[in-house]
């Protein structure tokens, strides 16, 4: 080496170290990392480090036909995929201006629910996991497999369900589907208070949890903090009530808030909405059958069809906050440009690096859970 | 609702509630095959013989997953719009959204019930499905074709027409033609599979105006007609539309109107623009070639106006006072106004080509001359004799062939129509006269009296459905099942037609061979009877010799494929050669074209 090139290396004091956590570590959810810098086991810098789940999906779908992004968008967030489903698709709607026929509006409400309860569910679980409670985990992702099974039988799939479609849904309800739902609800009112023996009022889950990665209501607002999150911060803001999309304005339900905005607060917010869910569902149950009519109105050729040149910004109340499309239309066959507005894409970055200065190693991963990030909704 | 936090410290004991689970049924499954719900979206099935190899489901496939691949032995049938080709499916893209089901026109592709697929092999990934499914086990169907999820548009828009009274006592155009917002409409449903193209006789490029119509733009859906076809506005109404019943959406639904759309392009630039569009490569350097056309349909016009632009020296010589031949003499100006198709002319003849009429060959000029005036000679002179069906009566001066009426009407002729008249005839030429004649007897009379007789049975009939409805609609009464037995003359006046009902039209060998009961015996009482059952060339204008010297086939001028005949310096086109319609003629035109093209280029020197 050139002695001009010579550049002294910073070295920090010596009781600092750097620790690369993720992309494989059992605690990150998902493919996602963070640079900690730590003082003994206190994390005193956190630099969230993405791009390990990035596929290039808002770039992707202006590539694409307004009907094949139907396929593409539920992968944007693999644990809650209805929401992606249904926002892109009303913001299609909107620019398009398609009606969407009532008998859809409601079987997509009632999805809607269902992919909520299984996001809480598995991240009931994942929390769980964090601290080494490995039962819960299984427990979640068990009920959350019965649902799985509702789904393969209205959709046709699992997980990526494809269903919604700007204008309704592509198929009506199979014969007895409801009684059959309404049976897992009995099921899973069953089981919840198995949920609280377990976890939610397990002596080590409230030690654990309690005064980790506490958010003030002044920090979630100004850090764009939304969902289940926000509310645990004694916020009662829900999309759902505020911004009411679909059928919500015809359903009875609390928007669930919790104080402390700890990482128990958050817990506990996912345990009060579950059960809300259950009861919008119960009232789709009774609702749903004497509302007759088309599940979608006619699409034009999928192949030559070309939206009004126009934008719009359509949200929906997911199970980690507000999911949101942007997509702006130049009057062709495909999007112009879309912007996804994945709710994790603020917790998991923002929120999260301060959340972890000052807490210590261990909690990394449980507040991590407790945000419910999603990675994918960050890599776009 | 902030009262869910617990305010306790926790229980240590409780979790141990969980040790229950020691002693209930396990929630996992065993390891063995399980039953897949009804709309499961597995692996594709293919049914072979609904699927036509469209190919739609690879262009809508988000991933790019679905391959068309040629499968040699499997039969193809552009007419028919079947491909010899069928889809492969790569499971390593595969994301089993199913919009290829959704969208598949013939409703062939659904998806299984089937959940695993587990190998190390990575071509067992890539499949051509069939209906027995990825692993050939029968699983059963899971998502398949439903009303609910269709993504094509299966019906047409309608196309107006003027109602009966409005059209039944003059030659105005019936159909008006689509607006703009319907054709835009229209050319929405079309999935651009180009099995239009492949069934068309001069395959003309059918999805690529179809999409520059959708697109609104139509100086290029004309650039595109133009490429394989000058007689757009004469396609655009009076066409047979083989590319319709190709269309792929037809199978299930109703084929894209294909024939309206290129008819609202064309009737949306104008003539100026369009002449611009049709010549916009230009006329090449002349070659200083030439070039005689006898005979000025759309097929000599055809050959004259690709020759013309190849830079040779075209002229086409015709008999009668206007050129058009079938397209002007035998079609009926309600179906195809004269101007439309001056218009169309007018193109051919910005392009260079000399048209002479009033030229009967044998009279002003004769083929002798030509030959030697000329380095290639192309005739395409058409069937213009109507045929008799020589039954006892039938060389009374009442009797009447179709072609013969029909062209006396475009001459303008003051022709009287009896009060009642029957036509002999299943096809359009029968219908056109039909509708001719009794547009003269409304105006004569203010009353239809006009049988159609046709041999066949009414959903064997030879004329367009559309033909068969507008007539029914205008007072004309179609009889099916009848054979004419003989003209009934009394005192040298025609006093009816005498028909026997038609067991069978063809022998076991497929031969036109109709079978009577003679004992079913209707006296039909009209004062005129036409026949409208065919029509057969004159060619005896060729001459002896050159009639000896020329090879026949089945009593046609035999040519090659190229429209070539037996003399070298001779070719030959459209209905002359072979039928039935104007689109064969235009394709025979442009066959013939390349052939004298390709042959004068290799002559040295020009005709002095």
């Amino acid at each position: 080496m050139r002695p001009e090139n010579y550049r002294p290396v910073k070295h920090p004091p010596s009781h600092e170290y750097e620790l690369y956590f993720g992309p494989n570590h059992p605690g990150i959810e998902g493919n996602y990392a963070i640079r900690v810098r730590l003082k003994g086991d206190v994390i005193i810098e956190a630099i969230a480090d993405g791009g390990y789940l990035h596929r290039g999906f808002e770039k992707i779908m202006e590539e694409r036909l307004w009907i094949q992004n139907v396929a593409l968008v539920p992968r944007i967030c693999v644990p809650d995929p209805v929401p992606m489903e249904e926002t892109y698709s009303r913001a299609v709607e909107m620019i398009g201006g398609l009606e969407v026929p009532v008998r859809a509006q409601w079987i997509r409400v009632m999805l809607l629910e269902m992919s909520r309860i299984c996001a809480h569910l598995f991240t009931f679980g994942g929390n769980a996991a964090t601290i080494g409670l490995y039962t819960n985990m299984f427990w979640g992702v068990t009920m959350r497999d019965y649902f799985l099974d509702l789904f393969e039988e209205v959709t046709g799939a699992r997980i990526y369900h494809m269903f919604i479609t700007p204008g309704g849904v592509r198929r009506d309800l199979p014969e007895g589907f409801l009684g059959r739902l309404g049976n897992l609800l009995d099921e899973l009112e069953r089981r919840m208070p198995e949920f609280e023996d377990l976890f939610f009022e397990s002596a080590v889950v409230i030690n654990r949890a309690s005064g980790i990665g506490i958010i003030s209501q002044e920090q979630a607002l100004s850090w764009g903090v939304t969902g289940p999150n926000l509310r645990a911060c004694d916020l009662p803001i829900d999309l759902r009530r505020d911004d009411p999309y679909l059928v919500y304005p015809e359903l009875e339900f609390d928007v669930v808030t919790v104080e402390g905005g700890d990482a128990l607060a958050r817990m506990m917010a996912r345990r009060g909405e579950v059960i809300q869910s259950i009861r919008i569902l119960r009232q789709i149950i009774a609702r749903l059958p004497s509302i007759g009519g088309a599940i979608r109105s006619p699409l034009p050729n999928p192949l030559a069809w070309n939206l009004p040149v126009g934008e719009a910004y359509a949200r929906t109340e997911s199970s980690k906050g507000e999911t949101a499309f942007y997509i702006v239309s130049d009057g062709g066959p495909r999007p112009y440009r879309v912007h996804v507005r994945g709710p994790s894409s603020m917790h998991a970055v923002q929120v999260l690096e301060k959340l972890l200065i000052g807490a210590r190693i261990e909690d990394i991963a449980q507040i991590m859970f407790s945000l419910d990030a999603c990675p994918p909704e960050v890599d776009r | 609702m902030s009262d869910i936090r617990p305010k306790y410290k926790g229980s240590l004991l409780r979790p141990m509630k969980a040790l229950s689970f020691l002693f209930r049924e396990p929630a996992t499954l065993p390891m063995e095959p399980r039953e897949a719900t009804e709309l499961y979206r597995g692996f594709h099935l293919n049914d072979w013989e609904k699927c036509i190899g469209c190919g739609t489901c690879g262009e809508i496939c988000d991933n790019s997953a679905i391959r068309m691949v040629d499968i040699p032995g499997l039969p193809g049938d552009p007419a028919a719009g079947v491909k010899a080709r069928r889809p492969a499916i790569d499971y390593g893209r595969c994301c089993w959204c199913a919009l290829c089901v959704d969208i598949c026109p013939t409703g062939s592709l659904s998806m299984s019930r089937e959940y695993v697929h587990v190998s190390r092999d990575l071509d067992t990934y890539l499949i051509l499905p069939d209906e027995a499914g990825m692993h050939g086990e029968n699983f059963q169907k899971g998502w398949a074709k439903s009303e609910d999820s269709d993504l094509l548009d299966l019906t047409r828009r309608a196309m107006g027409e003027l109602e009966a009274e409005a059209r039944s006592d003059n030659f105005n155009e019936v159909t008006p033609g689509y607006d703009a917002q319907t054709a835009l409409l229209e050319a929405s449903r079309c999935i651009q599979c180009g099995m239009c193209h492949e069934a068309c006789p001069a395959h003309m490029h059918a999805p690529e105006y179809i999409r520059a119509i959708w697109d609104g733009d139509m100086e290029r859906a004309v650039g595109e007609i133009y490429r394989t076809n000058p007689f757009p506005h004469v396609c655009g109404r009076i066409c047979t539309h083989r590319c319709e019943t190709a269309c792929s959406i037809g199978r299930r639904g109703d084929p894209v109107a294909i024939r309206w759309l290129k008819r609202f392009a064309m009737d949306q630039v104008e003539p100026e623009k369009v002449q611009e569009i049709a010549l916009k490569n230009g006329i090449a350097k002349s070659t200083g070639k030439k070039i005689a056309v006898i005979g000025a349909g759309p097929a000599g016009l055809t050959a004259a106006f690709d020759l013309a632009k190849l830079g040779h020296k075209v002229r086409v010589y015709e008999a009668r006072p206007e050129p058009g031949g079938m397209m002007r003499y035998g079609i009926p100006e309600y179906r195809l106004p004269y101007d439309k198709l001056d218009a169309d002319i007018e193109v051919i003849r910005e392009a260079g080509v000399e048209i002479k009429c009033n030229m009967r060959l044998g009279e002003k000029e004769n083929l002798q001359n030509l030959r030697k005036g000329n380095d290639a000679v192309l005739i395409s002179t058409g069937m213009n004799l109507g045929r008799s069906t020589r039954i006892p009566g039938s060389d009374h001066p009442q009797v009447a062939s179709a072609v013969d009426l029909l062209a006396r009407i475009t001459l303008g002729e003051d022709i009287k129509a009896p009060k009642r008249i029957a036509v002999i005839g299943g096809g359009n030429v029968a219908f056109d006269i039909a509708r001719s004649m009794a547009r003269l007897q409304r105006r004569q009379y203010g009353a239809v009296n006009m049988t159609v007789l046709a041999l066949e049975e009414r959903g064997a009939m030879l004329a367009d459905e559309a033909e068969v409805t507008e007539a029914a609609d205008e007072g004309i009464v179609l009889v099916n099942g009848r054979g004419p037995k003989q003209v009934k003359i009394s005192n040298g006046a025609l006093a009816g037609l005498e028909t026997v009902k038609c067991l069978s039209i063809f022998d076991e060998e497929g031969r036109f061979h109709p079978r009577y009961d003679e004992s079913d015996l209707v006296l039909h009482k009209v004062d005129m009877v036409i026949e409208a059952i065919g029509q057969m060339s004159d060619t005896s204008w060729l001459g002896d010799d050159l009639t000896e010297a020329l090879e026949w086939r089945r009593g046609r001028i035999a040519v090659d494929d190229d429209g070539r005949t037996s003399e070298n310096w001779l070719w030959a086109a459209g209905d002359l050669v072979q039928g039935p319609d104007v689109i064969h003629a235009v394709a025979a035109g442009h066959k013939a074209a390349a052939s004298i093209h390709s042959a004068v280029a290799a002559k040295k020197g020009a005709v002095k």
